[in-house]
């Protein structure tokens, strides 16, 4: 008896419709993507000299450049890795190679997918209530960074554990069996198989805080600093709030200096994105199993 | 000399429930070749695992019982299980050289033990090699990387590996299961050599391997420990029908 088969003509044009709707959906995830970054480009890159990256701002914002904001930006860039590299790589640790499964880790654990929840202008609240306020740190870049290295947190431990529990146990058997501690055992074998996977996670971490305006807002950021901050209770500018301000509060702002700050704010986040990206194939490339 | 390892009513129970060892009791005399074997699941892995207390990696076992090494219980509070396992070496089923080059990985143990003496690590770097018959093999390039060698040379590798902690039992667990004929012929070659200076427990890939290898034999089933004599007696003469049954190929 011949099975019940629908023609082979039909079986075969399915194929194509179907083939051809995923396709259709890649491309289109890719365009929204495209436009955004070909538009500021194209906007911002006439505001783009070496005045405008070297020099501060001039003549109520709309003249000079917005170095002030870069450094700032990548202070503070400096000040959440400071802050949150040690506890979060700490934590990852812990709960990839050292915890049990018992209620204290699954409170952690809870507690890190919560912390990835919370709207970043709430991390702002409480970094003016805790830091500034409370602490008494003032407007300052040790706010600001205390407040964007704690939202950054979540993701990097999650990155961190992943990569750790991704280093195969035979490893760590095999280590272990030639008498190096459990520590020894991290620190020589896992950490090092980790570390691609570690540093993709801190980058990407760091990349969002530093295009970050909410939790800057109350923490750190100032709208307008005539000299650069000489230490960690200074206020600074950076640049998402730097832009949120000329785009909202600065009547009569030329438009190719917001797309000017825009792009540069783009490619110092698409720069570390790229870092991270060859870090992480070298290293790949490099280890040999 | 008393037996190097003597194994007293041991229980062992994974988190979950399973229990994989049931009551097993018996004597490792030294300086012999001292073979597990039995079909799978039957706990010969677990086993080795408790003697240099790897086991102590899996989450929420229980342990019953008392392993003496050299007369003192292993499981006794106070071990220094570091220790432990420098004295009882590994070797694994599926050949695991650690990143690096052939050097790092013989002196990977020595380093994490402290030894940093450059002449000593040479030494060992050759004498391991030497007794693990791969000296020849690889003596012109011990700074490649140890993965660009043949499962064999792997394989022989970790043993090795092993070797250069000096250790007085070499525990081998199944260690010719992904080789070749030639590499296995190679492995088995070399134990016989092993067991003049070591105390060597291992799990084979068949029974023809353990009937080939074995000075003592102990045939396990379901957790427990059938038969255990020598190896003329297992596979001559078994005493117990499920090992003659094993032995003979009639199940398993």
């Amino acid at each position: 008896m011949r099975l019940a088969m629908r023609p082979a003509m039909k079986r075969q044009q399915t194929q194509k419709i179907a083939v051809g709707l995923i396709t259709g959906a890649a491309v289109l995830v890719v365009i929204p993507i495209v436009l955004v970054i070909l538009y500021i480009v194209v906007q911002g890159i006439g505001a783009l000299s070496w005045e405008f990256l070297t020099a501060p701002p001039r003549n109520g914002m709309t003249e000079g450049g917005i170095m002030p904001a870069i450094l700032g930006t990548l202070i503070l860039t400096l000040g959440t890795a400071i802050v949150c590299l040690p506890l979060a790589i700490g934590a990852a640790i812990y709960l990839a190679e050292y915890a049990s499964d018992n209620r204290l880790t699954r409170w952690v654990r809870l507690a890190i997918v919560n912390l990835a929840g919370i709207p970043s202008i709430v991390y702002g609240l409480f970094g003016l209530g805790a830091f500034v306020l409370f602490l008494q740190f003032g407007t300052s870049i040790l706010a600001g960074s205390l407040t964007l290295g704690i939202m950054t947190l979540p993701v990097v431990i999650s990155t961190a554990e992943e990569a750790i529990l991704s280093v195969p146990q035979e490893f760590r058997l095999v280590s272990q069996s030639l008498g190096a501690t459990r520590w020894q055992t991290i620190r020589h074998q896992v950490l090092p198989h980790a570390m691609p996977g570690i540093i993709t996670g801190v980058i990407l971490g760091l990349s969002r805080a530093a295009g970050e305006t909410a939790p800057i807002l109350f923490t750190v950021a100032a709208f307008y600093v005539p000299h650069l901050p000489q230490s960690i209770s200074d206020q600074t500018m950076a640049l998402p709030y730097h832009l949120y301000v000329i785009a909202t509060q600065v009547p009569g702002m030329p438009l190719s200096v917001q797309y000017g700050t825009a792009l540069v704010l783009l490619l110092l986040v698409l720069s570390l994105t790229v870092v991270a990206t060859v870090i992480r194939t070298r290293m790949r490339r490099r280890r040999d199993w | 000399m008393g037996p190097k390892i003597v194994v007293k009513n041991v229980y062992f129970t994974y988190g979950d429930g399973t229990e994989a060892l049931h009551n097993v009791s018996m004597e490792i005399a030294s300086y012999q070749i001292f073979v597990l074997f039995g079909p799978a699941r039957a706990g010969k892995t677990t086993l080795l695992r408790l003697f240099n207390r790897l086991s102590d990696l899996i989450e929420n076992a229980t342990v019953q019982g008392q392993i003496l090494f050299n007369g003192r219980d292993i499981f006794e509070r106070g071990t220094d299980v570091i220790d432990l396992r420098r004295r009882i070496g590994m070797v694994f089923a599926i050949p695991t050289p650690l990143p690096g080059s052939i050097r790092d990985n013989i002196t990977y143990g020595l380093r994490m033990a402290g030894i940093r003496n450059r002449d000593e690590l040479e030494s060992r770097v050759e004498r391991s090699l030497t007794q693990a018959a791969l000296w020849n093999e690889v003596k012109d390039r011990l700074d490649k990387p140890a993965s660009a060698l043949s499962g064999g040379q792997k394989q022989r590798l970790c043993i090795a590996r092993s070797l250069a902690l000096e250790p007085e039992v070499l525990i081998l667990d199944n260690p010719t299961s992904g080789l070749d004929p030639l590499s296995t012929a190679m492995v088995e070659e070399s134990l016989h050599e092993l067991k003049q200076r070591y105390t060597i427990i291992m799990v084979p890939h068949s029974v023809q391997q353990a009937a080939r290898v074995a000075t003592t034999a102990a045939f396990m089933l379901d957790g427990e420990i059938i038969e255990v004599g020598s190896a003329d007696q297992i596979f001559g003469q078994p005493q117990v029908k499920q090992t003659e049954d094993y032995v003979t190929g009639r199940f398993g």
